[in-house]
């Protein structure tokens, strides 16, 4: 059965089995890709959306669940803490690999967005995505920097 | 990585030289009158496979107008082929379209490769796009390992540069009539110097096309002191398109009519797949079908491990699917291994001696007699690389011809087994890289994209099979379980007169063929034969070790237990003789000088790079050291319960030496307020990517130091997901990180791999320095825990 979710402020029909998560219906169906796979168990953030602006982890929401909801993925992000954050990703090549970045620009707008001076405590608790490639610190410099242009 | 440097797969494939010849047999007569307008899109060069977001490239053998290879003089130079039309496409607009032909990583190699060839050619970086190569042997080595893209390429890479710019300048002195020596090649243009008119790169093009390809003496590189994007920090060509979501990984690939599968394979490496019940799986909504994959039989080569593959509609139809599947698991030869137990049996074996690996003096002779003998035991665990990107790969298979994209290294090799699992001739057979979610070893193992051939082969639709992350914890090419034995023997000052290292471990060649007991010289030869010590009695012994799982090469390899024990042994000599730890490892290392390893009986690859370009050289790693040491301030006066720890270590050609600050509270709780790192990597394209290797390669070492642990039970790997494999996350990472290029001239060495080694013994150095804790067994924390057990013997081996 069809449903209707509103994915970067278009209605986009969806006929997916119950019970899957919004992560395959972007990517599968929607052919949304820049959201990724990473773990399937809510513990890596690469599948990190935002549900009516808040960062979520895509991979163990079903989709069924979203009925109204604003999702927005990495392909849609706007606004002044998204641009502050991908022109300083872009300036100071925060990303390596860039598997997980889609994931860790989608928190660090979150956190920018609703936090204008962020503390490495508050950068700690926040950005919780992995990253093997390890540019932690480069965006634990990047947030503070992209934080003061937002 | 290179197995053939590692010596474990013999008789490299023969590498065909195919130059373009004449660019391009299709070219018009150019008139003045072509310059003006001009309308289509005219490319100076071979017509290219993929584009850089690549999606379904249209692969035709035939588009490759390879011309006569004879006519290129450029064919074999210092590093191979270096045709210009094989790198360089020029448009009439004026794109400069550059070929890479390795794997983009994250290391960022299309930006660095597209600096060495714009930079010859004098090129608008702002004009410049890249193209991935399909895996094919006209480009050369294109395995994406062994921190080797620059090296391999850079002199190459410059020559074809400078060829075309040289052809664009002899267009140009054919349009005005003048001297060639009358024309200046910059930023795009060629620069008439009598008149002061320009013309563009994407003008020339057509004309420049039916210039002869000149020979490398009559090509002149750039002097260092005239490079405008060699050495710079050039901004990348791939991070924009990451930030917005843009460009495609392996598992992004989609091709029209595509169906996706998972694969339950056996928990043991040669596990049997018994009776298999997929009805309840069927039932799954979106599930089409099921498909048994052969067992795999030893040695292990990149084959796949067998099992069933449920093929769905989509991936959570497919994981949903392969969840309802029964299956009866046959055990197989490694039904009994356990890694615990095997970490015993190795320690035992290094306790033993073993096969002389390189020896000068007499190290027994001098230990009987040492004023103070020091030994020492260490351990490290399985590992895996766990890229972000779990493996994925699509094929299509059209009855005649075989198409796959993925996450692979090495597409030449992927090709390679692909023809002989599939039986399908390589002719018919292409393999282009996706961009890679992190690699670091897992994809140049191609087995996942065997199975997605053979899936693809069974249902007649392109399949796109994605490893879940617990399959890639559970079915890697493991980083192999060690124990080292040091020993030392010190004279009445503390001196070191003899210096023993067992290293025990199962090769890599065991994954490769059957019956391996012992490593190659190439894995001993990464930070155990190379040991830069001068004590006058020096011995290397391998014990004999056998594989269970499927071993393979992870960042760094060998060096990473090699370099763990040499240089937290050196930590504890020093503190046996009472000294600094900085000036003890000065003094270890002796006099500037060069080593030779093989002198000493040493098998001694020195990672493919020859002794005269690439001599191991003390002073180089002396300054690094000193280097490192200066940034983090060493000898300050260290608050309580902070330490500082060093080590130096020279891998891939290039020399690290890391300095960490070390805090722990009692209860033995970690941070890292600090991290300094030195690097000595001679020529150096944009130092903004070895920064990024040195903090990410540094990172990769603490991570797995700290958390990093697979273990095996019952022959299966006990791990799956995260955090039962564990990373480090953004609050462990260390706050303060520095890092330090010396500036050299030297050629090019590597630098994915280099920062690894030595993070994990500075950190049990300075664990050390702030505890008295000596950690010689890792990891030292674990997935579950919270904690450093420093009142735990255990962990003091």
């Amino acid at each position: 059965m069809a449903i209707t979710l509103k994915i970067n402020g278009r209605e986009e029909q969806v006929d997916a089995a119950p019970g899957t998560p919004l992560l395959w219906v972007l990517r599968d169906h929607l052919k949304l890709t820049g959201t990724k796979f990473g773990c399937g168990v809510a513990q890596c953030g690469a599948c990190t959306v935002h549900i009516d602006g808040k960062p979520t982890r895509s991979c163990v929401l079903p989709h069924e669940s979203l009925d109204g909801a604003a999702v927005t993925t990495i392909e849609g992000l706007s606004g002044s803490a998204a641009d502050a954050v991908r022109n300083v990703w872009i300036e100071d090549d925060v990303p390596q690999c860039g598997y997980c970045q889609s994931g860790q620009i989608m928190a660090a707008s979150a956190l920018i967005s609703e936090n204008g001076n962020p503390s490495d405590g508050d950068i700690d608790k926040a950005m919780t995505n992995l990253c093997r490639c390890a540019t932690y610190m480069s965006i634990r410099r990047a947030i503070k920097k992209a934080a003061q242009k937002a | 990585m290179f197995l053939r440097e590692l010596g474990i797969v013999p008789g490299a494939a023969a590498q065909t030289k195919l130059g373009t010849g004449s660019p391009s047999a299709k070219l018009t007569n150019l008139s003045r009158r072509g310059f003006v307008g001009g309308s289509g899109l005219f490319v100076l060069g071979i017509a290219l496979a993929g584009c850089d977001t690549y999606v379904e490239p249209d692969v035709d053998a035939s588009a490759f107008n390879l011309g006569d290879p004879g006519a290129s003089p450029l064919t074999d130079v210092g590093g191979g082929d270096a045709t210009p039309g094989l790198w360089i496409a020029i448009s009439e607009d004026g794109t400069v379209n550059i070929t890479c032909h390795r794997s983009e990583m994250g290391q960022q190699v299309w930006t660095s490769m597209a600096q060495i060839v714009a930079d010859e050619l004098e090129a608008d970086w702002d004009t410049v796009s890249i193209t991935q190569a399909e895996g094919h042997e006209r480009y050369g080595d294109q395995n994406t390992d062994g921190s080797r893209s620059v090296r391999y390429n850079f002199h190459r890479l410059r020559v074809a540069g400078a060829a075309m710019r040289h052809m664009l300048t002899e267009a140009a002195a054919m349009f005005w009539e003048v001297e060639a020596s009358d024309c200046t090649a910059d930023a795009g243009l060629v620069r008439n110097n009598k008149s002061g008119e320009t013309l563009g790169y994407g003008n020339l093009a057509e004309l420049a096309a039916k210039q002869p390809i000149p020979a490398e003496d009559a090509i002149t590189l750039k002097e260092p002191g005239q490079w405008r994007f060699i050495g710079q920090e050039v901004p990348s060509l791939t991070i924009p398109k990451i930030t917005r979501g843009e460009g495609q990984f392996g598992i992004d690939v989609d091709v029209p009519g595509m169906v996706h599968a998972v694969v339950a394979r056996p928990p043991q490496v040669f596990g049997r797949t018994g009776t298999v019940d997929d009805a309840a799986a069927l039932k799954v909504q979106g599930v089409i079908q099921t498909v048994r994959l052969p067992d795999a039989k030893a040695p292990a080569l990149f084959q796949p491990l067998g099992g069933v593959a449920v093929v769905a509609k989509d991936t959570w139809a497919a994981i949903q699917g392969r969840n309802a599947l029964n299956i009866a698991w046959g055990d197989g030869p490694n039904a009994a291994y356990d890694s615990q137990e095997y970490g015993e049996t190795l320690k035992a074996a290094s306790r033993r001696k073993g096969a002389v690996q390189r020896s000068r003096g007499d190290v027994y002779a001098d230990l009987s007699g040492a004023a103070k003998t020091v030994s020492a035991e260490y351990f490290a665990p399985h590992l895996t690389q766990s890229p972000m990107e779990p493996p994925s790969g699509t094929a299509r298979w059209t009855g005649e011809k075989l198409e796959c994209w993925g996450c692979v290294q090495d597409p030449q090799e992927t090709r390679n087994v692909l023809s002989e699992a599939l039986g399908i001739d390589k002719a018919n057979i292409t393999v282009t890289p996706t961009w890679l979610g992190g690699a670091f070893g897992r994809k140049s193992k191609p087995d996942f994209m065997i199975e997605a051939a053979l899936i693809a082969k069974e249902v007649g639709k392109p399949v796109k099979v994605t490893w879940t992350r617990e399959d890639d914890v559970r079915h890697g090419f493991y980083h192999a379980v060690s124990a080292q034995r040091m020993e030392a023997g010190l004279d009445e000052t503390g001196a070191c007169t003899s210096w023993l290292h067992r290293t025990t471990f199962p090769s890599i060649s065991s994954t490769f063929a059957n019956g391996v007991s012992s490593p190659s010289a190439g894995e001993v030869g990464m930070g155990a034969t190379d040991v830069p010590f001068a004590a006058p009695n020096l011995r290397i012994e391998a014990g004999e070790a056998k594989g269970h799982v499927r071993t393979g090469w992870l960042r760094s390899v060998c060096n990473i237990f090699h370099a763990f024990a040499v240089q937290s042994f050196a930590g504890e000599l020093a503190h046996a003789a009472g000294r600094d730890q900085k000036d003890y490892l000065l003094d270890l290392i002796g006099p500037d000088r060069v080593i030779d390893p093989a002198s000493e009986g040493a098998q001694y690859g020195n990672y493919g790079g020859s002794a005269e370009e690439y001599p191991i050289e003390t002073a180089r790693l002396k300054a690094v050291a000193e280097k490192a040491a200066g940034m983090a301030q060493w000898g300050r006066t260290m608050p309580e319960r902070h330490g500082l720890g060093i080590a130096v270590h020279r891998s891939f050609l290039a020399y690290v030496a890391t300095v960490i600050e070390a805090k722990v509270s009692e209860d033995g709780k970690l941070t890292i307020p600090g991290v300094w790192v030195a690097i000595d990597a001679g020529t150096v394209i944009n130092p903004r990517h070895v920064r990024a290797q040195m903090e990410g390669g540094t990172i990769y070492g603490l991570s797995n130091a700290l958390y990093g642990e697979i273990t095996a039970k019952n022959g299966a790997i006990v791990q799956d997901n995260f955090p039962s494999w564990r990373l480090m996350k953004m609050a462990e990472a260390p706050r303060a990180f520095e890092v330090e290029i010396l500036r050299s001239n030297k050629p090019p060495a590597g630098v994915g791999e280099p920062g690894t080694p030595p993070a994990a013994p500075a950190l049990a150095n300075a664990i050390f320095a702030a505890t008295g804790t000596r950690f010689r067994t890792l990891p030292m924390i674990g997935a579950n825990g919270t904690r450093l057990p420093l009142g735990n013997p255990s962990t003091k081996a």
